[in-house]
């Protein structure tokens, strides 16, 4: 095990060097109050599949959710079709705002138990149960769609949570920091934290431990697909339609902040709140590349180069070699 | 090996060892071809167009491109890796090939332009393989990042046009004919480029079962650290599968574009679920070890067919993923079900 106080650090300077740089070359406009509030906006749905993702790779022997934003797509069509057809976003809003959310949640919980049913009671290997269950959840989405957006509208409260602030805040960042911190402390607090760590560590001396490897594997993946659900809400809320194909590229930039955060892909390691600050970190890149003008396909490359960078950070324990004292290696 | 059987397989009490099942365990595309011979026959009594030579050919030529790609992505998760790169290499190879020739030399003879993209390709290959070689984490991260690398520097630096008027060159190989007859007034057409396909799974059969990279390349997925400890060097090994599955990624790129008489840099790019798809339902596992090349084209064909036949029996194409993706875990499922029993 390695402590990893040094990775928290450098994420932080990461993100005040790219909130000065982005001031200083916009002359104070990326630091207004809007251009924040935006990006804050902007942030959750991929934050909540990036935790999701995290948690997998937390459980160790190869485990990875790809699924994640097919689940996210698949939960915010699915509730859309079936409360739509009972409720009118328009004469109903609360109650259809209400039953929407509760609809994705449960779609999203359900997908994830899926996956961790799977992963654990037949033994497939997560890369191919997640892969194939991708497949599915996106065809299912497209199925129930027949291939269209689906309308959403804005009901009161849906559109509120889209769009709405809190003190100056997106509603939809509250809800994010919210959530993450609750995953944090189900991590750090609980039985199921501990041994999801230590299954990802060692997972046979987990399993000569007598850890509950089925149940700590579905609620890993429940839990992974329960955020899935939270993110298909958030992208309902505030695009207005929800449609099968949102998101291509969010696979990637979910995978990306995991691996910025720190946590190890061969399980045992990862912390909530560096995923958080790597999600900030990246969405202010982002920005930035959008205040310089630069095409999305300059992001793409921009994002591969930097995923293979942290890689490489990883691996040659960068982090360690600038901060002397404190994250050297243990072993 | 037929249908019938496989039945009679599955209805068999399960606690004897049956020969039939140990065949599938110890040659899972058995599996493959069954389904494969049910599906055909399940749709040519439903819909008998199926059987025509048109529709025969079509699949043939649907399942060059799709193949060369599976043959290359087996032999990587043969040695327990995966590539999800390999339609960004195919892209980035076939466009900026067709450009190059297009601008500075439209005459170029096509052997030229194939080795040239089979070269190219083989090039980024290696860039994949140095990247999982020296950063030790699964190759699907690494190649998840060099796919959005490679195909960013396509679009942002290279180009986002399409290029409609090929070089002749090039376009003359698309159209060159192989097999040519007359079927109910329309001529069809077997290419002659579908010859590649065979080629190359020849060339990839003779490379694993009769070269010492074959035996190394099972030995890595079988289990990494011993084959190090045996002797086989991780780095020469690593860097030469993802150089040829590189290289087949390049040459299915420029057939494609030859093919399709066009080079469209969006392409191919999104299509890896699928080639994947093809080679686990091909009995390669995942974790790496095991695998035919047989397997790899049968299941090719399974994917190929799954595709063009839902319409022809009346299930509507938007269908098609939920199919393939139910497929997939059910051979995933059922692989290791058989493994449990060993």
């Amino acid at each position: 095990m390695r402590t990893t106080g040094g990775q928290l650090v450098m994420l932080v300077v990461i993100n005040v060097a790219l909130l000065v740089f982005g001031a200083a070359i916009s002359g104070g406009a990326f630091l207004s109050p809007f251009n924040l509030q935006s990006m804050a906006g902007q942030l959750p749905e991929i934050g909540f599949l990036a935790i999701g993702v995290m948690l997998a790779m937390c459980a160790g022997n190869g485990g990875i959710d790809l699924s994640g934003i097919a689940l996210a797509n698949l939960s915010g069509v699915v509730s859309a079709v079936v409360i739509g057809s009972f409720l009118s976003s328009v004469d109903q809003q609360a109650a259809y705002s209400l039953a929407f959310i509760a609809g994705a949640l449960v779609v999203g919980v359900l997908g994830g138990v899926f996956n961790g049913l799977l992963i654990s009671r037949l033994n497939i290997t997560p890369i191919l149960c997640t892969l194939g269950t991708q497949m599915l959840f996106t065809g299912l989405a497209v199925v129930v769609s027949e291939g269209r957006a689906v309308a959403v509208g804005s009901p009161d409260l849906l559109s509120e949570i889209g769009n709405g602030l809190f003190l100056g805040v997106p509603i939809s960042f509250v809800i994010f920091i919210a959530v993450a911190g609750l995953v944090a402390a189900l991590l750090k607090f609980t039985p199921f934290g501990l041994w999801l760590m230590l299954m990802g560590t060692n997972p046979k001396a987990a399993m000569y431990a007598g850890f509950p490897r089925t149940k700590v594997l579905i609620a890993t993946y429940a839990t992974s697909g329960l955020l899935s659900g939270l993110a298909g809400v958030i992208i309902a809320a505030r695009n207005v339609n929800v449609k099968w194909d949102y998101g291509t590229s969010y696979l990637l930039i979910a995978i990306l902040i995991a691996v910025m955060a720190g946590v190890r892909p061969e399980g045992g390691y990862g912390r909530v709140v560096c995923v958080v600050l790597a999600a900030i970190a990246l969405q202010l890149m982002s920005s930035m590349l959008n205040f310089g003008g630069l095409s999305n396909f300059v992001r793409d490359f921009a994002w591969g180069a930097l995923l293979l960078t942290f890689l490489a950070v990883g691996r040659y324990n960068v982090v360690g070699l600038l901060t002397p004292n404190k994250s050297k290696k243990l072993v | 090996m037929s249908a019938t059987h496989l039945h009679e397989s599955a209805a068999a009490p399960p606690a004897k060892p049956n020969p039939l099942l140990q065949l599938v365990r110890r040659r899972p595309e058995t599996i493959t071809l069954a389904l494969l011979v049910a599906i055909c026959v399940a749709v040519s009594i439903i819909n008998p167009a199926f059987l025509q030579p048109s529709s025969l050919v079509d699949i043939g030529r649907a399942s060059v491109v799709m193949g060369l790609f599976a043959l290359g992505v087996f032999i990587i998760l043969a040695a327990g890796g995966i590539d999800v790169s390999f339609t960004a290499i195919a892209a980035f190879t076939m466009y900026s090939m067709t450009l190059l020739v297009k601008n500075y030399w439209p005459d170029a003879p096509i052997a030229l332009v194939l080795v040239a993209a089979t070269a190219g390709g083989a090039l980024l290959g290696v860039v994949n393989g140095l990247l999982v070689h020296y950063l030790r984490v699964p190759s699907l991260i690494v190649t998840i990042g060099t796919q959005y690398l490679f195909r960013g520097i396509l679009l942002a630096f290279i180009g986002t046009v399409w290029i409609v008027s090929l070089p002749p060159t090039l376009g003359a190989f698309g159209r060159l004919p192989l097999v040519q007859f007359d079927s109910g007034g329309r001529t069809i057409t077997l290419p002659f480029y579908f010859l590649v396909l065979p080629a190359a799974a020849l060339v990839t059969w003779w490379m694993l079962n009769r070269t010492l990279m074959g035996r190394a390349i099972f030995a890595v997925g079988g289990n990494a650290n011993v084959a190090e400890r045996l002797g086989y060097s991780l780095r020469t090994i690593h860097i030469f599968m993802f150089a040829y599955a590189g290289a087949l990624a390049g040459l299915a790129g420029i057939i494609h574009t030859a093919a399709n008489r066009q080079a469209n840099p969006f392409d191919l790019v999104g299509t890896e679920i699928n080639v994947i798809a093809a080679v686990v339902l091909g009995g390669a596992r995942i974790t790496g070890g095991t695998g035919t090349v047989l397997g790899t084209l049968l299941g090719v064909l399974l994917v190929v067919v799954v595709n063009s036949v839902l319409v022809m029996v009346g299930i509507p194409s938007t269908w098609q993923r939920v199919v393939v993706g139910g497929f997939i875990l059910l051979a995933a499922a059922f692989f290791v079900f058989c493994q449990k029993k060993n």
